[in-house]
């Protein structure tokens, strides 16, 4: 089989570069063979086996689609140029192959599992890339943003290698901001016993504060018995989970699942992050051979839908204009959670305009699956394939965008700018904190 | 040389196809044991879901988006299954052997269903050759499978309808068959036997450990 040509603007990643320096065909072939022999199972040589070559998944993939269908962005190709040829060599494989297949599963392909459901025989493409990553991540084959990522993860079980310190003096600082709001608003840390223990994502802590705010004020509206741990198991991210380096994802997930059982929680509530929930939910128990979550975890769509279906939050002015919505697809095509979100979008926007294609159907933000975490070295190409859903995006004429999902609202704010679309991306909960009604008695007092 | 293809032939032919699905499906099941994980994931209830959903024409988003594509699929898998099975000529040989028999389809349709077949693999040899992403991921054996799956259709035509060289053409027509029934386990045409586990896993994680749907 002739090699896919696949034209690419050169791109400089430090720590790629430097691997490929190194790498030595006897390390590759060892690697290659023994995750081929031990972790994959007969699961990859069955899908390999039976796909029949027929490339309908291209039709599936925003990758090929932005790109006027060139055909080394379709899932099938890059099944070829990585896999295939990994099992018909047996492994033996040089260093400047292993970039291209770091490049290929990492940086141009989101694990976001639409093909599958393109592929008359339901073939995972998403979990052979991940079979891939996880052949780089042992070869250190890895962006290096995404490496970066990784290393505060396991040196400091979160992401953005945010100190302890200034975790506990965030949340109190966003104690006082709610306080401005709801007077009565608290940020309980170490609550043992409480109903529910609330985690956010390494990026909120650190840039985006506001949010901690925002569920203060929602958790005492709601009258909800919460905490949040003043330890390290906040972080509910896990970048380690995608660059294939599935140790440290699971010292992540089980401190994480520890801290919960720790604080003897219910439930785990979580922010808004569409991996984070993957992780905690099923690649995480997964390969810890726990299969399920040892406490439930509620994503914040869900929770949010509980709220307002409940009654425990009351929406008093609707957001005006047309707003539109990402559906993250970690928690939607993944976890089936988009009739939820249509819900919830209905129920504090007047005018909710869907997607098209919308719920699990819905096109990748292209920064999910760890691209966006591959850094600006590989940022270019990423906004360049996202232009179907630009496209998509422009067609709702929303004023704003609400993306559940951080990695979402980083990629459709790039896809915002890129596109010049003019138009906001928020979070759920921040529509949320301007729709609903505070009740008269947790209103600060005129003075 | 007739007798041998039409006698220990087919039986040889028959127990590799049988033998061979058996093993295979019996090693893949008993290496899947082995990732702790994978039946865990699985629930007959949405792999059930998953298979009804797809065999349904026009059920999913690439069938819609492929219209061409799904109506060739279908009449090309039905007739190919169907035809050999249900065809007069076929039964008139296993009532002489074992004296047993079953519904049969008219001549005049079987032959219009081998048309239909020998239409399909033109269809896919077409895509192979002008779709790029087809092409790109297209080498020998691809080739090779269409012409083992071609073949006992083009030889059954020919040979019904006598055009030419009736004895050989028979005897290529029951090789051709043999071929195919031994290269269905060996070959990617073991789709035919996997499909049902690879669409039962994703639709199982789909459904039932991801609560969502796979079509």
């Amino acid at each position: 089989m002739k090699p896919t040509i696949a034209i690419r603007e050169p791109v400089v990643d430090d720590l790629m570069d430097q691997t490929e320096k190194i790498l030595t065909e006897e390390q590759i072939e060892k690697v290659i063979n023994e995750v081929i022999d031990q972790e994959t199972g007969v699961r990859l040589q069955t899908y390999v086996n039976t796909c029949i070559h027929c490339g309908l998944c291209s039709e599936a993939c925003h990758w090929f689609l932005s790109n006027d269908r060139d055909v080394s962005f379709a899932p099938v190709t890059k099944v070829k140029d990585t896999i295939w040829v990994m099992l018909e060599k047996k492994g033996k494989v040089d260093a400047a192959f292993i970039k291209r297949c770091s490049q290929i599963a990492h940086t141009e392909c989101n694990v976001c599992r639409r093909c599958g459901m393109y592929c008359p025989f339901g073939i995972d493409i998403a979990y052979m890339m991940l079979v891939v990553r996880r052949i780089c991540a042992k070869l250190e084959m890895v962006p290096l943003y995404l490496q970066d990522t990784v290393n505060s993860h396991a040196a400091t079980m979160n992401q953005m290698w945010v100190k302890p310190d200034e975790w506990i003096d965030t949340l109190q600082w966003q104690e006082e901001e709610a306080q401005g709001y709801v007077p009565s608003a608290r940020l309980p840390l170490e609550k043992e016993g409480a109903e529910i223990m609330y985690s956010v994502i390494g990026p909120e802590p650190k840039f985006l504060a506001q949010l901690l705010g925002n569920i203060t004020v929602i958790m005492k509206v709601a009258g909800l018995d919460w905490t949040m741990p003043a330890t390290a198991g906040w972080d509910n991210s896990n970048m380690a989970m995608y660059s294939g380096d599935f140790e440290v994802m699971a010292r992540v997930e089980r401190l994480h699942h520890e801290t919960a059982q720790r604080l003897k929680v219910k439930k785990i509530v979580m922010g808004e992050c569409g991996h984070a929930f993957r992780g905690g939910e099923y690649d995480g128990p997964t390969w810890l051979g726990w299969m399920s979550p040892p406490i439930p975890i509620v994503h914040a769509v869900a929770f949010y839908y509980d709220l307002i279906k409940s009654g425990r939050i009351k929406i008093a002015k609707k957001v005006e204009g047309p707003v539109t919505v990402q559906y993250p697809c970690n928690i939607i095509r993944n976890a089936g959670l988009g009739s939820k979100l249509q819900y919830i979008m209905n129920a504090v926007c007047e005018d909710f305009v869907d997607l098209i294609p919308n719920d699990r159907h819905a096109y990748c933000c292209n920064a999910g699956g760890d691209t966006i975490n591959c850094g600006p070295p590989w940022k270019k190409i990423r906004v360049q394939s996202a232009k179907i859903q630009s496209e998509n995006f422009k067609r709702t004429g929303a004023h704003t965008i609400v993306t559940p999902c951080h990695n979402c609202h980083s990629g459709v704010e790039d896809i915002v700018d890129g596109y010049k679309l003019g138009m906001h991306v928020k979070f759920f909960s921040e529509l949320l904190i301007e729709a609903m009604e505070i009740p008269e008695h947790l209103k600060p007092k005129e003075e | 040389m007739y007798e041998f293809v039409s006698g220990p032939l087919v039986w040889i032919a028959f127990i590799i196809f049988i033998g061979g699905s058996l093993y295979k499906i019996y090693n893949m099941l008993s290496g899947a044991k082995k990732d702790i994980t994978l039946f865990r994931h699985m629930s007959l209830k949405h792999s059930l879901a998953s298979l009804v959903h797809w065999v349904i024409p026009f059920n999913n988003q690439y069938m819609q988006k492929r219209p061409i594509f799904t109506i060739v699929s279908f009449a090309f898998h039905i007739c190919l299954i169907l035809t050999p099975v249900f065809l007069l000529g076929h039964l008139v040989l296993l009532d002489e052997s074992w004296n047993i028999s079953w519904f049969n389809i008219p001549d005049k349709v079987a032959d219009w269903m081998t048309i239909i077949v020998i239409a399909g693999c033109i269809f896919y040899l077409y895509r192979r050759l002008t779709d790029p992403v087809v092409k790109n991921v297209t080498d020998g054996s691809d080739y090779l499978l269409l012409a083992i799956t071609a073949l006992p259709f083009i030889t059954g035509f020919i040979a019904y309808h006598q055009l030419f060289a009736y004895k050989t053409i028979l005897i290529i027509h029951i090789l051709a068959g043999e071929i195919m029934l031994i290269a269905i386990p060996f070959t990617r045409l073991s789709h035919m036997l996997f499909f049902v586990f690879t669409r039962a896993l994703f639709g199982s994680e789909q459904g039932y450990w991801k609560h969502s749907k796979d079509w």
